[in-house]
């Protein structure tokens, strides 16, 4: 097999798992080191750099590195139920508990540098663009209709998960930089702002609309039928302070798991959700559903929505087929009727929240903004760039509803290229990943990080009383880790940033590694291609995608090679090692963003 | 930060023997040795073999005199009985325990220092009365505790790592062992686990006083150009005689060897030891041809290992003692003091 390209940065970036799911590739276990260390503020600096919003990210977001984390695969049969770290709420804590930031944050640049910006959309993938682009000198002009910034983050994420101090403060430090935010300008036509002579145009307009669901007795009964994520704007604003006392929400997915713990806190007591598939492929966050039903809300599934029954125009009920999942031979899924008499539920108020749609009624055919036949626009995905060269798109106004997270990385990549696109550089040149890699080790058995692996199990973050929580919308549901327990929860991740680096020309083959691996992860054998070693290692390579570190042939003609999937990088291989073949070495990576030369000044900053 | 515990995590799939237990569960505490000691991997050797061959833990006792060597009981085996000895004195501990119990597996663990110098005695004579045992000498050629000076296996003209050249004659461990009785005789290298494992257990089914040299260079005072222990040296020298495939009773045998290149050699109990001869001109049930093939093989600089000696027919000490079968832990007092009318009986057959 070819032995391994250490010098790519993909190759480690990869066995940081958590990152590497990352759309931002936030830094997670440094991070979360630094939490460990009580530096909380530089902990949210990590964080800020990388993704913006680490306050409201440490609530909301929808956590792609969990399931990703190697905490899980190294607990699975160790522990009845394996857990990877709490990332998401340790992101809170660092937001928590940190000291004043605004020093830290770049300033109003001193002057501008004569170009300006328009950002359409006051949400994530907006103010991400702003943040990049406003300490550069650009002059940007964020438009939102509504009169405060944030987009859904302020206006469809409820209270009970999200308080708005901490939208006003992480969407303040954007705003803070000079950036004029024109709120409650609803932008009617595109083509008048380009009109005004922007030398770049950024669409973050979210995916506004939600689906509607046309069958029988939607119309007549409508007075009590709701866009789920309309009903959920009109509850933040204040419009809606109350609910039938029998709801029904459609609809799997997470607009859905917020719909139904709103409506229990407005007066719903008998509140539902009901969807057409199983409960396994429902869209929702397993941690969503779990809060929900938690809350006593029941979810109902494999029930197709056929009716809505109403008297008088009042709605009382709705009627539901039956069905099953039926699988042909390529895996492909069909809902076919089971043939049993049709369910009802009795309800007062119905919100559907079965999707959301594109829609750019703003946007001229006729400028040279281009759309698929999905009403998506068509845009390079690398660049954000449109088929009209000085528009860009970013968040849900991109490819469709996603999350956070991914709005705040379109953000980026979109600011890279408004940059270039403005310096007149090719947008097809995007700049390297800072990368750096530094040996840990500070003495014999002494390395600069944490190597004594935690046996704990993932702890779980404190709720508010239920009674409380129940009774306002407003109240915070989940508490936050307080410190030590933070410390605890911390100390779970692997470090699996300091990565087994092995050199070749040292080892003396003495198995000393092989032996004391807690995991088997070493082998020393004969090479051969990765199939073949892949069945001939110590412990049976379960995971393909996990990479294999192969070495170039040592002196007796065999390689190393090292199975990276369950690795706890606990460094007890280069504690091991005689002659100092294998040793911990820190990589950090970072996404390297607007304006950015390539200057590692931050990586020495945070470094641990 | 000393020394950490290692982790209790493991490989998800880590399987379980016949007896219950996880390859992890036979380990002992962390190792204070050296990084890269060839006596780790010895261990690691032990704790395969007896996983393997799904030994319980409590029903082995772990003897150990003084020395790099005889610090290593601590490190597997966690669950079973030890006694670390005085200096050198490891087989008359090891003898007086066998005859108290001989249901236990015995498992002596020694140094080039312990064996062959201050235990030079003991070592012959623990061979010679065949005590049912593994006898483990790991041999590195070095004095590692007190800064590497030759030890008695040390090869006559190979080099200290200060450059010192050695002028004394070595001490030939297994030409020893078999001079003196020993009935499984065999050299392992700490560097090749895939022939070691297999003599550890082959040693651990025998029935009487099995003895393996191993190999096992020192990182710190005996792995430099110069030294006839060390890991290069040994991989360039090695003559490996034969490979053992199996330990099973032969209705179990099923695979198929080129003929002529395999052995079984059945033993006393009616177990198989399946060899795979790499050397023809080696017997390993001749004893003087085996002497004169180490002594040859031996003379050209090469190391000779695998399984070197086996006498099929081995008896061990309590046959030759005609001693009681059950332990003495486990004799009721009526056993141990069978009242007047037997002490009478006994003096009157004595007068």
């Amino acid at each position: 097999m070819q032995p391994t390209d250490i010098r790519n940065p993909s190759y480690f970036h990869k066995v940081v798992d958590c990152q590497w799911a990352c759309p931002a590739h936030t830094p997670v276990p440094e991070y979360i080191r630094l939490i460990a260390a009580g530096r909380y503020t530089d902990a949210y600096m990590v964080n800020w750099r990388s993704n913006v919003f680490p306050g409201i990210l440490g609530r909301t977001c929808d956590r792609p590195c969990e399931p990703a984390c190697r905490r899980g695969r190294v607990e699975e049969r160790n522990t009845e139920k394996p857990e990877p770290v709490a990332i998401c709420r340790l992101k809170r804590v660092a937001s928590d508990l940190k000291d004043d930031v605004r020093a830290l944050l770049p300033g109003r640049p001193s002057r501008s540098n004569g170009r300006r910006i328009a950002c359409i959309g006051a949400g994530p993938a907006s103010l991400t663009v702003a943040r990049d682009l406003a300490p550069l000198g650009y002059e940007v002009v964020v438009y939102d209709g509504d009169p405060k910034a944030g987009g859904f983050m302020r206006t469809q994420v409820p209270r009970f998960r999200l308080p708005e101090e901490v939208i006003d403060e992480e969407v303040g430090y954007v705003l803070d930089m000079g950036v004029e935010f024109r709120g409650g300008e609803r932008v009617d036509s595109l083509k008048a702002v380009l009109a005004e002579g922007y030398d770049a145009v950024f669409v973050g307009t979210g995916a506004p609309r939600g689906r509607d669901l046309q069958i029988p007795g939607r119309f007549e009964a409508g007075a009590h039928i709701h866009i789920g994520i309309d009903w959920l704007a009109s509850v933040s604003f204040g419009h809606v302070d109350r609910v039938g006392r029998r709801v029904i929400v459609l609809g799997g997915g997470n607009t859905a798991m917020d719909c139904c713990r709103s409506a229990k806190r407005l007066g719903g007591e008998d509140v539902k959700v009901i969807v057409r598939s199983g409960f396994e492929e429902m869209k929702a966050s397993p941690w969503e559903k779990e809060d929900a039903m938690h809350e006593g809300i029941p979810i109902l599934n494999y029930l197709v929505p056929k009716s809505f029954e109403h008297e008088d125009g009042r709605l009382v009920a709705m009627t539901f087929e039956k069905v099953k999942a039926v699988y042909d031979d390529t895996g492909r899924r069909t809902l076919v009727p089971t043939g049993e008499r049709d369910a009802r539920f009795e309800c007062d108020e119905v919100l559907i929240a079965v999707g959301q749609e594109n829609a750019f009624p703003w946007i001229e055919r006729d400028i040279g903004v281009q759309f698929d036949r999905w009403g998506l626009p068509v845009l390079d995905p690398a660049t954000m760039q449109a088929t009209l060269p000085s528009v860009f798109f970013g968040g849900d106004a991109a490819f469709g509803p996603k999350n956070i997270i991914w709005a705040v990385a379109h953000g980026h990549e979109a600011a890279v290229s408004i940059h270039k696109f403005c310096e007149g550089e090719s947008l097809d040149e995007r700049p390297d990943p800072l990368s750096s890699l530094v040996s840990q080790k500070m003495g014999i058995h002494e390395w600069s990080y944490d190597n004594d692996i935690s046996g704990d199990r993932r702890y779980t973050v404190p709720w508010a009383a239920a009674e409380k929580a129940l009774r306002s919308i407003k109240v915070e549901v989940e508490l936050g880790f307080d410190a030590s327990t933070a410390y605890k929860e911390a100390e779970r991740c692997l470090n699996c940033d300091v990565q087994t680096v092995f050199t070749r020309e040292q080892c003396i083959e003495c198995d000393a590694c092989v032996d004391i691996c807690p995991m088997d992860c070493i082998t020393f054998t004969a090479d051969g291609d990765e199939a073949d070693l892949r069945g001939r290692l110590n412990a049976p390579s379960t995971r393909p995608e996990q990479a294999l570190y192969v070495s170039d042939a040592l002196k007796t003609g065999r390689v190393m090679v090292k199975d990276e999937d369950v690795c706890l990088h606990c460094g007890l291989c280069a504690e091991r090692c005689p002659t100092g073949a294998w040793d911990m070495q820190k990589f950090l990576f970072e996404m390297t963003h607007a304006g950015r030369r390539g200057s590692p000044d931050t990586t020495e900053r945070s470094a641990a | 930060m000393t020394y950490l515990a290692k982790p209790r995590l493991h490989h998800p799939t880590l399987p379980v023997n016949a007896v219950g237990f996880t390859r992890r569960d036979y380990e002992g505490k962390i190792s204070t040795l050296c990084a890269g000691c060839g006596h780790d991997s010895i261990s690691a050797a032990i704790i395969q073999a007896c996983w393997e061959m799904n030994i319980e833990p409590h029903r082995v006792a772990k003897l150990s005199g003084i020395g790099c060597s005889s610090k290593t009981p601590d490190y597997f085996l966690g669950n079973s009985h030890g006694f670390n000895t005085v200096h050198g004195r490891m087989p008359s501990v090891l003898t007086g325990a066998n005859l108290a119990n001989r249901d236990l597996l015995y498992l002596g663990v020694s140094g080039d220092g312990d064996s062959a110098s201050i235990g030079l005695g003991q070592f012959a004579h623990v061979m010679r009365r065949g005590v049912n045992m593994v006898y483990m000498l790991e041999n590195n050629g070095v004095y590692g505790l007190t800064k590497g000076q030759f030890s008695a296996t040390a090869d006559e003209g190979s080099r200290s790592k200060r450059g010192v050249v050695n002028t004394d004659s070595p001490i030939d461990t297994v030409s020893l062992a078999m001079i003196m009785g020993a009935t499984f005789v065999a050299r392992g290298f700490s560097g090749d686990k895939r022939q070691l494992v297999p003599l550890v257990k082959a040693a651990i089914r025998h029935r009487g006083a099995a003895f393996i040299d191993v190999i096992s260079p020192c990182v710190a005072f005996n792995n430099h150009g110069g030294s006839t222990k060390s890991y290069d040296y040994v991989r360039e020298h090695n003559d490996a005689v034969n490979r053992i495939d199996f330990v099973e009773s032969r209705a179990e045998i099923t695979a198929d060897y080129e003929v002529g290149a395999v052995v079984d050699v059945e033993q006393h109990d009616g177990t198989v030891l399946r060899l795979r001869k790499i050397d023809e001109m080696h017997d390993p049930t001749d004893k003087v041809a085996a002497l004169n093939y180490i002594q040859e093989h031996q003379a050209k600089g090469e190391v000779v290992t695998g399984l070197l000696y086996l006498d099929p027919g081995a008896e061990d000490m309590h046959a030759h003692l005609g001693t009681v079968e059950t332990p003495l832990n486990a004799l009721a007092e009526d056993d141990l003091c069978p009242g007047v009318a037997m002490l009478e009986k006994i003096n009157a057959s004595l007068r």
